[in-house]
């Protein structure tokens, strides 16, 4: 049957695909899952960044569909899971470079080595996007609970349709409690209702994100970190578990001594 | 003044979501200009067969009323002629 392709999208740009490309991937290599990465952003390549990869790369995407190597020489592993790949986008070509046919071909030949294969796209709706989606089983959008990202994403959703990918799922990514109980941020319920797709899970806002992309390390390593832990929630859910949705309220010190002593 | 006082006490995420769900509705609905034209004039011919209607006045858009978003259309009906 082979690997399971999953696209990791948004329309809007710098929602967070890449890093939950990267952070998923991780997540699901750490629970002995065979993954490869693949960075559909050709011309502006990221995914290596965030994993520490960048110094590794000696072939791309591009250079695998244009037969300048085998695959395998292209594939990165990573540093810290053996059973985890990356396949990087050419810096210096664009999205014209390939095409959904290829992807298709390239994609074909992955799943019969790889449990999982997340393609991280492209923001936008063009030829990026649509090498992304080619090959895909699934889609999996990412937004922001922001005006202009659930734009976005509702338009994506609309033209996976067209492409015959249905039912995607939703990550919200960067919410703030503090700012959805304000009123101030729209919340999980406000989002299902606008989007109308079923919810993978949510990440809240962290500042180790930064922390981990500069060093290249990502935060799904991390577990005891907030959005290690929403990474590694979501690649179980991905695998079929059911994982609760994380409490995004922290415990106040008067809630956490009235559960101790029985009160809460 | 009762309209003001009242935004003023709406959450932004509420305003947020009103917003939101007009602009998809005007992104779901796709029409073209041209095409929102050719929909008038369709309307137009199927109200003439049953009512006498001002084809200069007629006013259609997509507008949001409240909390309604709705494709408003006018067609101003011909006074009689004796």
């Amino acid at each position: 049957m082979g690997g399971k392709t999953i696209v990791i999208t948004s329309g809007k740009g710098g929602v967070g695909k890449t890093t939950a490309t990267a952070n998923i991937g991780t997540a699901l290599a750490s629970i002995d899952k065979r993954v490869c990465l693949i960075d559909a952003d050709i011309g502006l390549r990221n995914l290596d960044v965030v994993l520490g990869l960048e110094n590794r790369i000696v072939y791309d995407v591009v250079d695998v569909v244009e037969k300048n190597c085998r695959l395998e020489q292209a594939l990165i592993r990573d540093k810290r899971f053996s059973n985890l790949f990356l396949l990087p986008a050419a810096q210096t070509r664009d999205k014209t470079a390939v095409t959904p046919y290829q992807m298709q071909e390239l994609i074909n030949v992955l799943k019969e080595e790889m449990d999982f294969i997340l393609v991280d796209s492209p923001a936008g709706i063009e030829q990026g996007f649509k090498n992304a989606i080619a090959g895909a089983d699934q889609a999996v959008i990412v937004t922001t609970p922001e005006v202009s990202a659930v734009r976005d994403a509702d338009r994506i959703i609309g033209l996976l349709e067209s492409e015959g990918i249905k039912d995607p799922e939703l990550i919200i990514n960067r919410i703030r409690i503090d700012m959805v109980d304000r009123g101030d941020m729209m919340g999980i319920q406000d989002m299902i209702e606008i989007l109308a797709i079923a919810l993978l899970g949510i990440v809240p806002e962290d500042e180790n994100i930064v922390i981990s992309t500069n060093k290249g390390e990502p935060i799904a390593l991390q577990k005891k970190s907030r959005a290690g832990q929403a990474f590694n929630n979501l690649a179980r859910r991905i695998i079929g578990e059911e994982v609760d949705f994380m409490k995004l309220k922290k415990d106040t010190l008067m809630k956490k001594i009235k559960k101790i002593v029985g009160l809460s | 003044m009762e309209k003001l006082g009242f935004k003023r006490n709406k959450s932004s995420k509420n305003i947020a979501k009103e917003r939101l769900q007009f602009i998809l509705v005007q992104d779901r609905i796709k029409l073209s200009p041209s095409e929102m034209k050719s929909l008038k004039t369709e309307l137009l011919e199927v109200l003439k067969k049953y009512i006498d209607v001002d084809d200069r006045k007629i006013n259609m858009q997509v507008s949001r009323e409240e909390e309604m978003m709705a494709l408003v259309a006018n067609f101003p009906i011909k006074r009689e002629v004796n």
